[in-house]
């Protein structure tokens, strides 16, 4: 059905998260990938368009009134994570954020040393730019994760040597949702003069940061992530780490990221961040019990199905989980034809030929890496929706099976 | 879509008269396909298929295609055939008809093998690694 037209401002306020298609109800279950924007974001987003448009750089009224909207988002950001607004410096999003404090950090501590540390299982936003510092030059050592994600401290103590510069650990992961112990590798680099960056894109509004505790030098964060705008995001840089600015130009951003401030975007950042964490803790919880519902009945329903990344220390949204016998992408289109969408670790969903990086590293055999289904829940979800996704997947799960040779050989066995 | 979302001949035939498969788990594809012969005609066809939505539909469509027709007709019949019934396949998803292809062949043979007749050799052209250790 499709909705009648209405002025703009109502429009904003419909429910965004059951949009109809098709006349079919929407159940978004990839939350790690992104989230709506939500309504009252857009709404602080508007009067930056075409009411206060003017270049924060100038000098007028006009102008002036965008500078102020900028301060007080970096104050929002800064509030957020436990920093100062001068430690915040607004970018176009988490990969922007992961390039400069890793190619920023390489470039100005050359002559200090050329070892990098970090892991197997980030995003690709600090894994390839780690490929491209290799190509300079750098080496880089990447740590394996236990079974369950984590990195190990020993590990991460071990690999120090008298050149290594920068640490880069993600805070959770996008994947499998494993959270890593941030304050403890952040105490680490502090006591050895080491740069600790830590790639926070998921975990903000969903675990409790706080960067002058945790001992963190630099943070990268999304605004899309937590229900803000895509193209926004921000790196924390700690006072006084030294860092090579990233994009030449004009004096924005204390002349460390030049180019006119994107003012609605980091006004809805601002409003976002600020909503993300307020009574974080009653509504993580909530999608917790809810995830823990869905897992429960998954579990219940469908056998012969492992659950990745770690029991407790994860995202409280995150579901992943390996179904045997069957292949990820063709579930996700089923699910995707009941209406439901979610994600896999699959080699075909990703256009390559190998399955997850994260899944291969946590040591998932590459038959079932194949069977990846990732489910990350938010704030629009519902009992209902656990009860319409439980049911869907094993519908799609046992239709799957029902064609695949693997399962016909098990169970053949099984007989 | 159609043939991913209801797809024909899916199903195993236990008294097969030759059997087919191609693709390994780890590549995340694996096609079998079963032929049912009667007078050099394929009098049925069945598919089992480990793999996305491009390799279940090709296999639905391959095995439509074949059914009904001689073993020589079958033989010929190309990945590109299996392509275009579908109205296209993505370049990523090709390599599943070829898959498809491969595994009908691979029927065929298994066909003429038991009955004691010399396996046909394929064409050149494609040198499908599928089997091999590396995907691709």
């Amino acid at each position: 059905m499709r909705a009648p037209r209405r002025s703009s401002h109502q429009v904003l306020t419909l429910n965004i998260f059951t949009t109809t298609m098709a006349n079919e109800k929407l159940v978004y279950m990839d939350h790690s990938a992104t989230t709506a924007t939500d309504p009252e974001v857009i709404q602080a987003m508007l009067p930056w368009f075409s009411e206060h448009y003017g270049n924060p750089s100038s000098l007028y009224r006009l102008a002036r009134e965008s500078r102020t909207a900028i301060e007080d988002a970096r104050k929002k950001v800064a509030v957020a994570i436990g920093a100062t607004p001068e430690e915040i410096f607004f970018t176009s999003g988490g990969t922007e954020s992961d390039n400069w404090a890793l190619i920023g950090t390489a470039f100005s501590h050359k002559k200090k040393g050329t070892h990098i540390i970090t892991t197997a299982i980030e995003h690709h936003a600090i894994l390839h730019t780690c490929e491209y510092l290799k190509k300079q030059g750098f080496s880089v050592t990447y740590l394996p994760p236990d079974e369950s994600g984590k990195i190990q401290i020993e590990d991460i103590r071990a690999a120090i040597t008298e050149k290594t510069i920068l640490i880069s650990v993600m805070f959770a992961n996008n994947e499998i949702g494993t959270i890593q112990p941030i304050h403890e590798i952040g105490h680490i680099c502090r006591e050895r003069g080491i740069i600790f960056h830590t790639d926070a894109v998921q975990a903000i509004g969903n675990v409790p940061i706080n960067v002058t505790n945790m001992d963190i030098d630099l943070l990268s964060l999304s605004g899309h992530k937590f229900y803000g705008p895509k193209g926004t995001g921000a790196l924390y840089i700690r006072k006084g780490v030294r860092i090579d600015s990233y994009l030449h130009g004009g004096a924005q951003e204390k002349r460390k990221r030049a180019g006119t401030e994107n003012v609605p975007g980091i006004v809805g950042l601002g409003v976002a961040i600020e909503k993300a964490v307020h009574d974080q803790e009653v509504k993580t919880k909530r999608i917790r019990d809810l995830r823990d519902r869905l897992l429960e009945r998954i579990f219940t329903e469908i056998p012969n199905c492992r659950l990745n990344g770690h029991k407790t220390d994860r995202l409280p949204g995150n579901i992943n989980i390996c179904f045997e016998f069957i292949e990820g992408e063709s579930l996700i289109l089923l699910l995707d034809h009941a209406g439901i969408a979610a994600s896999t670790g699959s080699a075909c969903s990703s256009g390559s030929l190998e399955p997850s990086h994260v899944l291969m590293a946590i040591g998932v055999p590459i038959e079932i890496a194949h069977g990846s289904l990732r489910l990350t829940l938010g704030h629009e979800n519902t009992e209902e929706h656990v009860e319409y996704v439980c049911k869907e997947l094993k519908k799609a799960v046992e239709k799957l099976r029902a064609m695949s040779p693997l399962y016909a050989d098990y169970m053949k066995k099984r007989q | 879509m159609d043939h991913f979302m209801n797809p024909r001949n899916q199903g195993e035939i236990s008294d097969a008269d030759g059997v087919g498969e191609v693709g390994n788990p780890s590549c995340g594809d694996i096609m079998r396909i079963f032929i049912k012969v009667k007078d050099n005609i394929i009098t049925d066809v069945k598919f089992q298929t480990f793999g996305c939505g491009a390799a279940i539909a090709s296999s639905s469509m391959a095995t439509e295609l074949i059914k009904g027709k001689t073993l020589e007709e079958a033989w010929e019949m190309s990945n590109k055939a299996v392509v275009e019934a579908l109205e296209g396949l993505p370049p990523v998803k090709v390599h599943c008809s070829v898959l498809a292809e491969d595994g009908i062949h691979q029927a065929i043979n298994d066909y003429r093998i038991k009955q004691g007749l010399s396996p046909w050799e394929e064409k050149g052209g494609h040198t499908h690694s599928h089997d091999d250790e590396t995907c691709e």
